[in-house]
């Protein structure tokens, strides 16, 4: 009755909306003091660039976990399609074109992740579980287990990884237009709204006519393009394929959205919480390498930091 | 158990939901706790059994003054609370739920399932229920798992059960069996509060009555020195009109025909048509088939054959989209469930179907929709601090409002209401009455099935009366009465 839930009023608490803001910040103010090159502007392009690949997977990953789904296929997917687009190039095809046909092929494979877990009638976990093999059972295949060499010197291919643009690596730049592109997709357009709704209450969604299967195949259709695309740029930065890239990239994927303050249960989060968890990972990697700390000890972190995170949400109600 | 609470204070951060309330229960009565949503009924209950602690005020329990840690301090003591959302789990047997978190077991802790039948089987015949005991809960009627529910209570040898809104979802004939329980349970010297909105049950079956508004206590009254009238008046603090509103009806040219549809083991070779300004009822048994025929037409579940008529013209519906692209609309017997987004704002839940007028190119137009959203808020009346309110936290009533709200956005053709008053206070109810004649004036027609045969009679226009599946009858306003849908609703003629 409402007397009830008049207790949980304010559910965009402070913590929700700004914490993870704030722990960012403490991040950075304390790896600064014990640090200071930390903050010296080569080494935060060089954080932003580490970051990039990770936030684009992330931002894809959000749409879905705001379903109630999750996709662990989208390190598999970076990897095939690299394998592809630098199989394309070796051939002789034009990098560029190259590059958008491994893309649109990411969206394939995303597409038929969303077609199992709709049309298939299959649990997101199991769905995405049993592709994650697939893709890469298949990258490997098509590599034979090598890393794709000879890739040509088209100067724009180049760029993709290593260029910069105004002085601002051209990863980081991708990683901008992609924020502001899918904000607005989720936040100002239908299609957002529509994604909330189907991780808010998905038969209430069905009932008032939206069309759940197509939206859901869309998102895991994006989620693919963005796997994608991070699998271009890694391409371009190693100037190669390797078969095993992009291995356990989904888990820090979705440390990243559940830092950011999203749940897991669909229906609550925001893009922009997801980009503040991608800096914090970043910001996590990059800061304890400097301070010398083992990547051994990086691991243990990073999962203490995803643990705190997520007590702290649950606080707050 | 006799108990007495005195002055009950109660807040919750700036809220106050309870202002000093006085509450009694002898034992083996069956005292009614009527008020409007949000009147403090549940709370004051919460406080009895534990799971709240009062600001203010005593509570007495066999003239000691008694203080619950916890609701499962208070089940020990003998008071047990059966909630509205009946704490049921579904994959587990009977057996299973009955014995859920007290399970009888050896040194080994190994489950001791005869001896756990004997006590279940014992229980049953005492309030003489026949219910397998492998059955599983998910697969048992509301009203079944209402029964598994009252003997957990009883077994845990409670004194005092208290009850929320428990024939919200029974049939008659469950609601019957339910009273004759009760009875059973008052003459052991059982007490019972029983909180519901349906007058006719508490002036059936109760011995006392209490009145909560706002907060506090109205007054207590024993059933027989009190009428209907009088506590709609306490509850309300006003005189209310009629039950129903005055309703005339000038039906024009059929609107929605549907022919021979069926759905196998479901409903057969269902035939109704309704027309613009008419209020089609569709009275029936739990059970009946009523819902799933609704379902069915709205796209919602898949019709085995059957066509539908759209304005004479054929049309398939194959998913909900398709029916609201008709101009079918359907508010759902469960809005929480099926109607509503709970996390969402009143404005997000009411443009969810309307998203195609304010995004027709995908891009949402935050101004169109915050000014249809208000004026939706004003034209129903929804009781909200500010369209940007989680719905989550609005009355019952209010939340039927906005189902209704965002569905009239749509401009619907036909109007399928499904229980339409389901928990809803009576002052809500009266509203809710008058915007469905305010729709169909304007030529909307309403498919309206409801289990409050009351409501039936007084809204609809013309009755069809549903039995296991196939249409059992049809009766005019005015040739309808209780008993004749009843009649029919068995099986009778």
């Amino acid at each position: 009755m409402g007397t009830q839930g008049k207790l949980n009023d304010g559910s965009t608490s402070i913590w929700q909306k700004f914490g993870p803001l704030f722990a960012l910040l403490l991040l950075f103010i304390v790896i600064a003091a014990l640090n200071p090159s930390f903050l010296e502007p080569l080494n935060i392009m060089n954080l932003l660039r580490q970051t990039s690949i990770n936030a684009l997977i992330a931002f894809g990953m959000t749409f879905i976990i705001l379903t109630g789904g999750i996709d662990l296929s989208v390190g598999s997917i970076l990897a095939l399609s690299s394998a592809l687009m630098a199989g394309m190039m070796v051939s002789g095809m034009d990098p560029i074109l190259a590059i958008l046909v491994g893309v649109l092929l990411g969206t394939l494979m995303g597409v038929l992740n969303g077609l199992l877990i709709t049309k298939g009638k299959m649990a997101p976990f199991i769905a995405t579980l049993a592709t994650m093999t697939i893709y890469r059972g298949l990258t490997l295949v098509y590599t034979e287990g090598k890393p794709v060499t000879g890739l040509g010197d088209s100067e724009l291919f180049q760029m993709l990884g290593r260029g910069y643009f105004f002085g601002i690596p051209v990863p980081v730049v991708i990683m901008i237009i992609a924020f502001f592109v899918l904000w607005f997709l989720l936040h100002k357009m239908s299609f957002g709204r529509k994604t909330y709704a189907i991780g808010g209450n998905e038969k209430s969604s069905r009932i008032s006519g939206i069309k759940v299967d197509r939206v859901k195949i869309m998102i895991y259709g994006i989620a693919g393009t963005m796997a994608a695309l991070a699998g271009a740029i890694l391409t371009s930065r190693l100037n190669s394929a390797q078969p095993t890239a992009g291995q356990a990239y989904e888990m820090d994927a979705i440390a990243a959205v559940v830092l950011g303050g999203t749940s897991l249960s669909g229906g609550k989060g925001r893009l922009f919480g997801t980009l503040i968890g991608v800096l914090i990972i970043g910001t996590l990697n990059n800061g304890l390498n400097l301070l010398g700390v083992s990547s051994f000890y990086q691991q243990v972190v990073k999962g203490v930091v995803i643990i705190v995170a997520v007590l702290l949400d649950r606080k707050k109600s | 158990m006799k108990i007495e609470m005195r002055d009950i204070y109660k807040a919750f951060g700036q809220n106050k939901v309870l202002e000093g309330v006085d509450f009694d229960l002898e034992p083996g009565e069956v005292h009614a706790l009527m008020g409007e949503n949000g009147a403090g009924k549940s709370t004051l209950m919460n406080i009895l059994t534990g799971l709240h602690k009062q600001d203010k005020g005593t509570v007495k329990i066999n003239g000691v003054e008694t203080v619950f840690k916890n609701s499962l301090e208070a089940e020990r003591s003998g008071l047990a609370f059966i909630r509205q959302e009946l704490n049921i789990w579904p994959e587990m047997t009977v057996l299973e739920n009955l014995f859920i978190g007290r399970e009888l077991t050896n040194a080994f802790g190994v489950l001791k399932t005869k001896e756990m039948q004997k006590i279940a089987s014992d229980i049953f015949k005492t309030l003489n229920i026949s219910l397998p005991f492998d059955k599983e809960a998910g697969f048992c009627s509301v009203g079944e798992q209402q029964m598994i529910e009252i003997a957990k209570a009883l077994m845990t040898d409670a004194e005092v059960i208290i009850m929320d809104e428990p024939t919200a979802a029974l049939t008659d004939r469950e609601i019957e069996k339910l009273f004759e329980i009760m009875k059973e349970l008052t003459a052991k010297g059982v007490s019972l509060v029983y909180i519901s909105h349906r007058m006719e049950e508490i002036f059936a079956i109760c011995d006392r009555i209490t009145v909560m508004r706002d907060g506090k206590t109205v007054d207590t009254t024993p059933i027989p020195e009190t009428s209907f009238e009088e506590v709609v008046k306490k509850m309300v603090g006003r005189e209310l009109e009629d039950r129903f509103p005055h309703r005339e009806a000038k039906p024009g040219e059929t609107v929605l025909e549907i022919k021979e549809l069926s759905r196998k083991g479901v409903f057969n070779y269902v035939n109704m048509s309704v027309r613009r300004g008419e209020i089609l009822g569709v009275a029936g048994l739990m059970g009946a088939g009523r819902t799933e025929i609704m379902r069915a037409l709205f796209g919602v579940d898949q019709a085995d054959s059957g066509e539908v008529f759209i304005e004479g013209k054929k049309v398939s519906i194959r998913q909900p989209i398709d029916a609201v692209k008709h101009g079918l609309a359907f508010i759902t017997e469960n809005r929480k469930d099926e109607g509503l987004i709970l996390d969402f704002s009143v404005r997000e839940n009411i443009g969810l179907p309307n998203l195609g007028s304010f995004a027709p190119n995908g891009i949402v137009k935050a101004n169109e929709e915050k000014q249809f959203v208000e004026m939706m808020v004003k034209r129903l009346s929804v009781k909200t601090a500010s369209p940007e309110t989680i719905i989550g936290n609005l009355s019952g009533g209010n939340q039927q409002k906005v189902v209704i709200a965002k569905w009239i956005g749509t401009s619907p053709k036909v109007l399928i209401m499904d229980e339409p008053t389901r928990g809803i206070d009576v002052g809500a109810k009266r509203e809710i009455y008058e915007l469905m004649n305010e729709l169909t004036e304007r030529g909307l027609a309403i498919i309206m099935v409801s289990s409050e045969l009351p409501e039936v009679l007084g809204m609809s226009d013309r009755i069809l009366v549903i039995h296991e599946g196939k249409i059992a009858g049809e009766l005019g306003r005015q040739e309808a009465t209780q008993e004749k849908i009843m009649a029919l609703a068995t099986g009778g003629n």
